[in-house]
């Protein structure tokens, strides 16, 4: 299975990784390769498996409804990149 | 000093021979000397290792001894540790101190412990050479006498090359798809990867959700039984951890193999293995054979299956768990970011290796739309074939063995140009993971003054049978006591 | 053309657990900004989420009370997409498995009828931070305390067709969330947010135009702005020949404006999968029994109690049971005496005005229904007039003095009711006004003679200081002048 530059490009917006052209070149190739290994699947007979998501049949445990957590901003936010007054700090959002 | 065990360690501590404040200043003094030719730490913690080894030496006058109090060991840099730098092997995580501790790294300290330093690993664990690390590759302690710089393997590359080397007796390490046993039998030491929910995933910083499994390091079986002392058990803080009894896994290593059943997977002994590496995991077997243990060849039919499922599984799963490094509330930020989208798109361009970019591209494809049900849903019920193979070969079998990489420590730069060739590594490891049982790596031989790997894997939670054929193959070889040179 | 308006609505319920649905974080609102963010909700690396056990009460609480199945084997599925309120770089969500299936809630239109609206499935679900957009040096701060708050996102059919049917969905909705507990009901905190899917068809026509989804309306009356605004744009492009954008739209209720989100093909590809890191989640019958068992009292059985018991009418009856805190209030004035209809006009009279131009709600209330209740039933027993009724309301309001009968002493509110007192009075005002009197009998048409009546009480009023029984008064003048 080939994957195209367009894809590539797409993909990389999706998962917010800047890409130069060189970059999708080797990426075409590399990518490419990843998915004919992976391209494999489609010989196995899988009608009326049913997929597994965790290796162990268990159930998740619930968490009783009580406050276990303190402020630790000052923690937390000594290994921030940009904060003030509490806030984290990013480039302008426009909704 | 240095060429003893845990084991012995902690009964030298305990005798008074020496205190911890003199062992963990010897393997300190040992890491400055020589991990110049190796470079397994990341970072070394010498002032905070001598200070709790001064505690150590006060809890064990005082009477307050664990078999660990005081022995030195290191954590791979996954693990996160509070106050001390934790960095995953990436330039994302660089500066990243997290002011709080991964439920194994409290475990250790609980234990007294005492933690000398953060070993260097594949970036974000991902690779199995240890040549994807920002902090640069890690040499194989073997093969350097025959003048070349070959891989520990990967991703706890840093935890393997430390403990062959006699850094250090012991380190923590992680198992996605095979990072602990492929580093072990590369670099000659003893790995296990426990069952998938025996230890704590909570502060271990996270790769695929569904395959990662803390385990442990140490040249012999009986270290790597008090490691798993320490960090086997249930935690509220994972949702995946499993709320079931931990045995003392000292207790039963020697037990008896009389009557052991071992499976030979037919899969495993295949054309991708080498005749000489073939005789040495063969002459293993026999040893078990004279051990009292029966042998039979058995099938895994879907295992040619695992890469492909794991590299569609693996990557989906991680491109979701790497979202969190944005450059906002922590790790790598770029320079002058204009506006969102170049905050995101460049702190992470700039923050993460190729490999990690790689598979973080991977995974989005095999989960976008159009390509989930082709990609991801199909892996997961290959999943499920495979789970099935091995429940069904330990209906026959108790254990089963295998060598645990097709070659031996290969030369640095010799796969980098192919990711596939290097995901070939994994062939007989991945499977284990994607099934979730445990398994381990001991040391089983040479090939070209190589060491080999002995891969025995177990049914679900049956680390203390795979500890006690372990401890017993070592009781009758001395592969895992060869030093190298 | 005719036109038929289809909406759907998205219904976000913040549940009032005290912590977070994947941390043990406080979610009490107002803190300080990230001093309720620790760990797993910044989602620092290696941090692992473990769900909150009252999070899947409330929502089996909601599922019993909309009539739906409980989804016995739930699970969770993360949601992809970047942005600095959302920490992890995904949302956990459900998407297959949600955890309360189909069910419906019945509505009562203006015109008396019922209408069913049926829930397609409700999902539990984490909040995001909140981004602040005032001026950082250019920058946006983020406030990461509301990350993780629980929330469940209820989703309807397209069931409403037009904006009174889809308010009156949100009310009810509201009051079933209040009256359950699971929520605060605060709409101007956030605590419920509505997203509007509105599609205009032509008239009679069976299949569904395309339609757009208004995003994150937090009032009813914003609400109901939106869709007419809404319906008015669409019904424009269409008759004018275009067609319908699927977009997301953002509605300005202060201007009352609309203009696009992103449009379908800009919508993200969010890539859903089943979180790793989360089991599924198994209710049992015991839960279900339990939580069963903890419903409160709901609108629709309390508004057929209050009918029965208190002898409303159905008007009275809706209006008093759909807020929880408001029948309460009605309850607790209600049973200081028997006129429950009086209580009921109070309510809806004077004290709803009251809170309206201070712009409080009924928890606000300075005054407390038993005081309300105080007070109706000194109008009932003619201890007071509605002048004087008025005036004691004053003064429970203001704080002046919390009892009614205080009041009353103290102001001198009292009237005479003493037949004997309020005849001679009559006598002495009739004997000083003869020729009123004269008139008044001479009068044929008893239309007049009533409202020359009136020219008799200002005069009694003035003699009684006020305080004479005006229905007492009105009585005795009427037989005083024969006829």
């Amino acid at each position: 299975m080939t994957i195209s530059r367009e894809d590539i490009e797409k993909v990389a917006v999706l998962a917010r990784i800047r890409v130069d052209d060189e970059q999708v070149s080797a990426l075409e190739k590399d990518l490419g390769n990843i998915l004919d290994l992976v391209d494999q699947l489609g010989a196995a007979d899988t009608d009326s498996v049913e997929p597994m998501a965790h290796p162990l049949n268990a159930v998740q445990r619930l968490r009783a409804d009580e406050v276990t957590e303190t402020n630790q901003r000052e923690a937390f936010q000594a290994i921030a990149p940009a904060t003030e007054n509490g806030l984290y700090l990013v480039p302008r959002v426009i909704e | 000093m240095h060429n003893k065990s845990v084991a012995e360690l902690s009964r030298d501590l305990d005798s008074g021979q020496v205190s911890s404040v003199e062992l963990t200043q010897e393997f300190l003094d040992r890491i400055k000397r020589e991990d110049s030719k190796y470079n397994s730490f990341i970072t070394v913690t010498e002032e905070q290792a001598l200070a709790d080894a001064r505690v150590a030496d006060e809890q064990r006058a005082a009477g307050n001894a664990t078999p660990w109090t005081g022995v030195p060991f290191a954590h791979k840099d996954i693990f996160c540790t509070n106050g001390v730098r934790t960095t995953c092997g990436s330039k994302m995580l660089e500066n990243f101190v997290p002011p709080y501790d991964a439920t194994v790294t409290a475990n250790f300290r609980e234990a007294g412990a005492v933690c000398l330093g953060k070993t260097n690993m594949d970036e974000f664990a991902m690779g199995s050479s240890n040549e994807n690390s920002y902090f640069g590759a890690v040499t194989n302690p073997w093969g350097l006498s025959q003048g070349n710089k070959r891989v520990p393997g990967g991703s706890s590359g840093g935890s393997a090359a430390a403990v062959a080397a006699r850094l250090i007796p012991a380190a923590t390490a992680t198992d996605t798809g095979g990072s602990i046993r492929q580093p072990a039998a590369l670099c000659g030491v003893t790995g296990l990867k426990p069952t998938y929910g025996r230890v704590s995933r909570y502060g271990m910083i996270a790769f695929a959700s569904s395959l990662d499994q803390g385990g442990t390091m140490a040249r012999t079986a009986e270290d790597n039984a008090l490691m798993l002392n320490v960090m086997a058990g249930f935690d509220p803080k994972d949702s995946t951890s499993i709320d079931r009894e931990v045995p003392d896994y000292t207790a039963t290593l020697n037990e008896p193999l009389k009557g052991l059943r071992i499976g030979l997977p037919r899969e495993y002994f295949s054309d991708q293995l080498s005749p000489a590496m073939e005789q040495q995991v063969r002459n293993a077997v026999k040893e078990y054979e004279k051990l009292g243990a029966t042998v039979k060849e058995v099938s895994l039919p879907n295992a040619k299956l695992a890469i492909a499922a794991y590299y569609v599984i693996a990557p989906a799963e991680a491109s979701a768990n790497l979202s969190r490094f944005d450059g906002v509330r922590y790790g790598y930020r770029c320079e002058d970011p204009k506006d969102l989208m170049d905050l995101y798109t460049r702190s992470r361009a700039e923050g993460f290796g190729e490999e990690v970019k790689r598979r973080i591209l991977v995974g989005t494809y095999a989960l976008s739309a159009g390509y989930f049900d082709a990609y991801y849903l199909k892996a997961q019920k290959v999943r499920r074939l495979i789970q099935q193979d091995f429940i069904n070969a330990f209906k026959e079998v108790d254990v089963l063995m295998s060598p645990t990489t097709p070659s031996p420590a290969f030369i640095q730069g010799e796969k980098t140009s192919d990711p596939v060739t290097m995901y070939l590594e994994d062939v007989f490891t991945i499977a284990i993971n994607l099934a979730g049982v445990p398994a381990m790596s001991v040391p089983a031989g040479f090939v070209d003054g190589l060491p080999v790997g002995l891969q025995i894997i177990g049914d679900y939670f049956s680390e203390a049978r795979l500890l006690n054929a372990a401890h017993q193959f070592q009781q009758v070889t001395d592969w895992h006591q060869r030093e190298p040179q | 053309m005719q036109w038929d308006i289809v909406i759907g609505l998205e219904i976000h319920v913040q549940l009032a657990t005290k912590t977070k649905i994947f941390s043990g974080s406080s979610t009490a609102y107002g803190a300080e900004p990230n001093t309720q963010a620790n760990a797993v909700d910044l989602a620092m690396p290696g941090t692992l989420p473990v769900p909150n056990e009252q999070a899947f009460r409330y929502a089996v609480m909601f599922g019993l009370a909309v009539n739906a199945e409980i989804e016995r084997r739930s699970m969770f599925e993360r949601k992809n997409y970047f942005y600095p309120d959302l920490p992890k770089g995904y949302q956990t969500t459900q998407l297959e498995r949600p955890i309360v299936g189909p069910g419906f809630v019945d509505i009562d239109l203006p015109n008396g009828e019922t209408k069913r609206v049926r829930i397609h499935h409700a999902h539990l679900e984490e909040d995001a931070g909140k981004s602040l957009h005032e001026d950082f040096h250019g920058m946006t701060g983020v406030d990461l305390n509301r990350a993780g708050t629980p929330l469940i996102e209820v989703v309807t059919e397209p069931d409403m067709n037009n904006a009174e049917e889809a308010v009156a969905f949100a009310k009810k909705l509201h009051s079933i969330v209040t009256s359950l507990g699971i929520c605060d009901g605060d709409m101007s905190q956030g605590s419920m947010r509505f997203d509007v899917n509105i599609s205009l068809k032509p008239r009679g026509s069976d299949t569904l135009g395309t339609r757009t989804e208004t995003k994150n309306l937090n009032s009813f009356r914003f609400m109901e702005q939106a869709i007419a605004h809404e319906v008015e744009r669409q019904m424009d492009i269409l008759e004018d020949g275009g067609t319908i954008v699927q977009e997301t739209r953002l509605y300005n209720g202060d201007r009352d404006e609309s203009r696009s989100m992103r449009t379908k093909e800009e919508a993200n590809d969010y890539r859903y999968f089943p979180c790793p890191d989360l089991l599924p989640v198994e209710i049992d019958d015991s839960f279900i029994e339990e939580a069963r068992n903890s419903l409160p009292e709901l609108p629709d059985a309390r508004k057929a109690r209050f009918m029965e018991q208190y002898g409303l009418n159905d008007y009275d009856a809706g209006l008093l049971s759909g807020d929880s805190k408001l029948a309460t209030f009605f309850e607790e004035a209600a049973s200081q005496g028997k006129d429950a209809k009086l209580v009921a006009n109070w309510i809806q009279g004077e004290f709803s005005a009251r809170l309206n131009a201070e712009e409080k709600s009924v928890a606000d209330s300075p005054i407390s229904g038993a005081q309300l209740g105080d007070l109706v039933v000194r109008i009932a027993d003619n201890t007071i007039s509605s002048a004087g009724a008025k005036k004691v309301f004053e003064a429970l309001w203001s704080g002046e003095n919390d009892s009614v009968d205080a009041i009353i002493d103290a102001k001198g509110l009292k009237q005479v009711s003493d037949t004997g007192a309020l005849e001679a009075m009559v006598d002495e005002v009739l004997a000083g006004m003869p020729d009123q009197v004269a008139q008044y009998q001479n009068e044929e048409d008893p239309k007049k003679r009533k409202k020359m009546l009136g020219g008799f009480m200002g005069p009694l009023m003035k003699a009684s200081k006020g305080q004479g029984n005006p229905k007492l008064f009105n009585e005795i003048l009427v037989r005083k002048l024969g006829g």
